[in-house]
C-alpha cells in the first residue's frame, strides 16, 4: 500500500467548501426564508394591524381552544408514555416485542388516515359513535374528537424517548432500591424518575410542538366550525381562504413562534441528555 | 440469622435452571456459591433475596418461613455485580437511601441519618469521598459504596452476587480480604456467588459448588479440594492431568501409558485423575509406573514453575501439567522437546459404575498425612 496521500477523506478544501454551501444555501431558501417571510407577511400591515388580527374573537378562540387540547394532550400521554416504556422495558411478557412495534402505528399511519378512521368509528354514523349518540354523547366535530386525535397522533414521543434509556439502564438500581425497602412509588419518585427526567421533558417538549402543530387529523374530525372547533393550525387555512393574508400570517406567526421557542428547549434538554449520557459511559467503562 | 432452602426449584420458560435443591446456611457463616455461568448460582442467590420467586420449595429465615415474604420486607443486604448505585445520587445519599425511604415512625431523625452515613463510610475507608457521584468513583470504590448502602441497613444477612466480577486483579484481592475482616468482625451470615475458584476457596466457611441447576458438593474448602465427590467438582477445582484407560490386574494402561494401582480394583475403564503437584517428574520410569512424555512448554511465572506435557505413545484430551519448585527447575533445568517420565503420588480413580472417586496413594508418608497443596496451605 502506497502512502501517496496525507489527506483523509473529505479533508481536500474545494471538497469542504463546496459541500458547506450547498448546504447553506439550501438551509437558506429552504427554512429560512420561509420563516422570515412568516413574519414579514404578518407585520406587513404594522404593528396594530398585527394586535388587531391577533385579539380577533376567534383568532383568540383558535389559541384558546389548540392550548386547551396540548394542556390535555401532553399530561396524558406523559402518564401513558412513561406507563408504557415501564411495562416493556421491566417486565417480561408474551406479545411484548409486538407492543413496542405497535407503539409506532401513529407515526406509520397518515394523520389524515387516522382522523377518517376516528370519524368512521366515533362518528355520528360509526360503530361506537351511534351507540354513544344515543347517550346524547357527540365526540366527532368537538373539542373531544380533537383531543382523541391529537393524543393518538403524539403518543408514541414520550414512550419512543424513554424505552432505549431505560433498556440501557437496565433494572438494577430499581432492584437495589426495593432491597433497601423503597415502597414502588418511593422507587418511582426517587430512583427511576431522576433518571429518565431529560428524556421524559424532551419527550413532553415533542409532544407539545406536534399537539400544537396538528393539522391533518384534527381537518378530518373538528369541522371546522370557527369559534368552536377550529385550532390555530386550521385557522391559518380558514383565513388564507377568506383572502385574509395578514391574518393567516399573523397565526401562522404565533405557531412558528412556538416552533422556536420549542426547538430552543428541546436544544438544552439535548444538551442536558449528553452530558447524563457521558456520564453513564463514564460510569461503564 | 441461619437461612434454610428447602426443594427449591425454578425453570424460566423450557429452561430448567434450578432442580429441587436443598441448602442449609448456619448462622454467621460465610458461604461461596460456586459454579461456571448457567449453573443457576445467581438464580439461587436472587431467591434467597427474594428478586425472583422460586417455582416450588420454601426458603427459611432463622427457621421462620420467608417463602413469601417480599424482598421490602425480608431485610436482606444486597450487593450487585456491577453495583448498581444510584448514579443521581452522591455516595452520601446512596448509603443513607435505606434510611431515608423507612416509614416516618421509624426512620430516625436526619441527624443520626448523617451520623450513621458517615460512621458507615469511615468503615469502608471512603469519608473523604461522601459528596463524589458514582461515575467519578474507581470500580473499587464503588463496590465498597455498595457495600456500605447494603449494611446501612444493618441486614443479618448479606448477599452478593459476583462481588469482586469487575474488577482488576490487584483490587479484587484487597478487597476479599477486606470483606474477609468485616465479615469477621460484624458476624453476619453472607451468601455469595463467584465464578472463581480461588476466590471461593480463599474466602468462604464452605464452599456450594454447583452445576446444571444442582448442588454438586457442599463443603469446607480443603475437604473439598483433597475429597470432591465427582468428576465436575474434581475438574472445576483447579488442573487435572487424566490418564483414561482399562484396569486389567491392577494395571492402568492406555497405549504405551501404564500405572501399577496400590490397590485392587475392579477390571473394566477407568479414567485416573491427577493434580499438577501430585505428580513427580523424573529421567526413568519407575516401578509403579511408566508414563513417557514431552516437554511442550515451560513457563516460570508464579510461585511453582508450571510444565507443559504431551504425551508419547498414548493419547489424553488435554495436555498434561506439573509444577515442580524453582529449586527444583534451577536444579534440572528442563527444556522444551525434553522427554521425562511421570510418576503419580497421589490420585483420584474414577470408574463408570461410581459417580465418587476412590482416592490412592503410593506413597508411604502421603497416606499417614494427606497431602496439601500449597495454596489451601496459605489459607489456613
Amino acid at each position: 500500500m502506497r502512502t501517496q496521500s496525507h489527506l483523509r477523506i473529505g479533508d481536500q478544501p474545494w471538497v469542504k467548501w463546496s459541500l458547506i454551501t450547498l448546504a447553506l444555501t439550501l438551509v437558506f431558501l429552504l427554512l429560512l426564508v420561509p420563516l422570515i417571510a412568516i413574519f414579514v407577511q404578518a407585520f406587513s400591515g404594522g404593528v396594530s394591524s398585527y394586535w388587531q388580527n391577533l385579539t380577533d374573537r376567534y383568532t383568540l378562540h383558535a389559541i384558546g381552544l389548540t392550548l386547551f387540547v396540548a394542556a390535555l394532550t401532553v399530561p396524558i400521554n406523559l402518564v401513558f408514555g412513561v406507563f408504557l416504556a415501564w411495562l416493556v422495558t421491566r417486565f417480561e411478557f408474551p406479545g411484548r416485542k409486538l407492543l413496542i412495534t405497535l407503539i409506532d402505528i401513529p407515526f406509520a399511519v397518515s394523520p389524515v388516515v387516522a382522523g377518517l378512521l376516528y370519524l368512521l368509528l366515533y362518528g355520528a354514523n360509526g360503530w361506537i359513535g351511534s351507540r354513544l349518540m344515543d347517550q346524547d354523547v357527540q365526540l366527532m366535530f368537538a373539542w373531544p374528537g380533537i383531543l382523541m386525535v391529537t393524543v393518538f397522533v403524539t403518543c408514541p414521543f414520550v414512550a419512543r424517548e424513554l424505552i432505549p434509556l431505560m433498556q440501557q439502564q437496565g433494572r438494577e438500581e430499581e432492584e437495589a432500591g426495593v432491597t433497601l425497602g423503597a415502597s414502588g412509588w418511593q422507587l418511582f419518585r426517587r430512583v427511576t424518575l431522576p433518571n429518565i427526567q431529560w428524556a421524559l421533558l424532551y419527550g413532553v417538549v415533542l409532544t407539545n410542538a406536534r399537539a400544537v402543530g396538528e393539522f391533518g387529523a384534527v381537518s378530518v374530525v373538528s369541522g371546522n366550525i370557527r369559534g368552536e372547533t377550529n385550532t390555530l393550525p386550521l385557522h391559518v387555512e380558514l383565513l388564507y381562504q377568506d383572502y385574509n393574508t395578514v391574518g393567516a400570517f399573523t397565526s401562522a406567526s404565533l405557531l412558528a413562534g412556538i416552533a422556536l421557542l420549542t426547538l430552543f428547549v428541546k436544544s438544552f434538554v439535548e444538551w442536558r441528555q449528553a452530558r447524563q449520557r457521558a456520564a453513564l459511559s463514564e460510569d461503564e467503562a | 440469622m441461619s437461612i434454610r432452602v428447602e426443594n427449591i426449584s425454578k425453570r424460566f420458560g423450557g429452561f430448567q435452571a434450578l432442580h429441587p435443591l436443598s441448602l442449609e446456611i448456619p448462622d454467621g457463616e460465610l458461604i461461596g456459591l460456586l459454579g461456571p455461568s448457567g449453573s443457576g448460582k445467581t438464580t439461587l442467590l436472587r431467591i434467597i433475596a427474594g428478586l425472583e420467586t422460586a417455582d416450588s420449595g420454601q426458603i427459611f429465615f432463622h427457621g421462620e418461613d420467608v417463602t413469601r415474604v417480599h424482598v421490602r420486607e425480608r431485610r436482606v443486604g444486597f450487593v450487585f455485580q456491577h453495583y448498581a448505585l444510584f448514579r443521581h445520587m452522591t455516595v452520601a445519599e446512596n448509603v443513607a437511601f435505606g434510611l431515608e425511604v423507612m416509614p416516618k415512625a421509624e426512620r430516625p431523625p436526619a441527624a443520626e441519618i448523617r451520623k450513621r452515613v458517615a460512621n458507615l463510610l469511615e468503615m469502608v475507608q471512603l469519608g473523604h469521598l461522601a459528596q463524589r457521584y458514582p461515575a467519578q468513583l474507581s470500580g473499587g470504590q464503588k463496590q465498597r459504596v455498595a457495600l456500605a448502602r447494603a449494611l446501612a441497613m444493618q441486614p443479618q444477612v448479606l448477599l452478593l452476587d459476583e462481588p469482586f466480577g469487575a474488577l482488576d486483579a490487584k483490587v479484587r484481592k484487597d478487597l476479599r480480604r477486606w470483606l474477609r475482616n468485616l465479615h469477621d468482625e460484624l458476624h453476619f451470615t453472607s451468601v455469595f456467588v463467584t465464578h472463581d475458584q480461588e476466590e471461593a476457596l480463599e474466602l468462604s466457611d464452605k464452599v456450594v459448588v454447583m452445576s446444571a441447576g444442582r448442588i454438586e458438593q457442599m463443603d469446607s474448602p480443603p475437604q473439598l479440594y483433597a475429597r470432591p465427590e465427582s468428576r465436575f467438582v474434581f475438574e472445576f477445582l483447579g488442573h487435572v492431568n487424566v490418564l483414561e484407560g482399562e484396569v486389567n490386574n491392577s494395571r492402568l494402561q492406555q497405549g504405551e501409558a501404564w500405572v501399577n494401582l496400590p490397590r485392587s480394583v475392579a477390571d473394566g475403564s477407568a479414567q485416573l485423575c491427577l493434580r499438577p503437584h501430585e505428580v513427580r517428574l523424573q529421567a526413568q520410569p519407575d516401578a509403579s509406573a511408566n508414563l513417557p512424555l514431552q516437554i511442550s512448554a515451560v513457563s516460570l511465572i508464579g510461585a511453582e514453575v508450571r510444565i507443559e506435557l504431551e504425551p508419547i505413545g498414548w493419547q489424553v484430551a488435554e495436555p498434561w501439567e506439573v509444577g515442580i519448585s524453582h529449586n527444583a527447575y534451577n536444579a534440572w533445568q528442563p527444556m522444551r522437546g525434553d522427554r521425562c517420565f511421570a510418576v503419580p503420588e497421589l490420585g483420584h480413580l474414577f470408574t463408570p459404575e461410581q459417580t465418587a472417586p476412590q482416592t490412592l496413594h503410593w506413597l508411604q508418608e502421603a497416606q499417614s498425612l494427606p497431602k496439601m497443596p500449597p495454596r489451601l496451605q496459605q489459607v489456613i
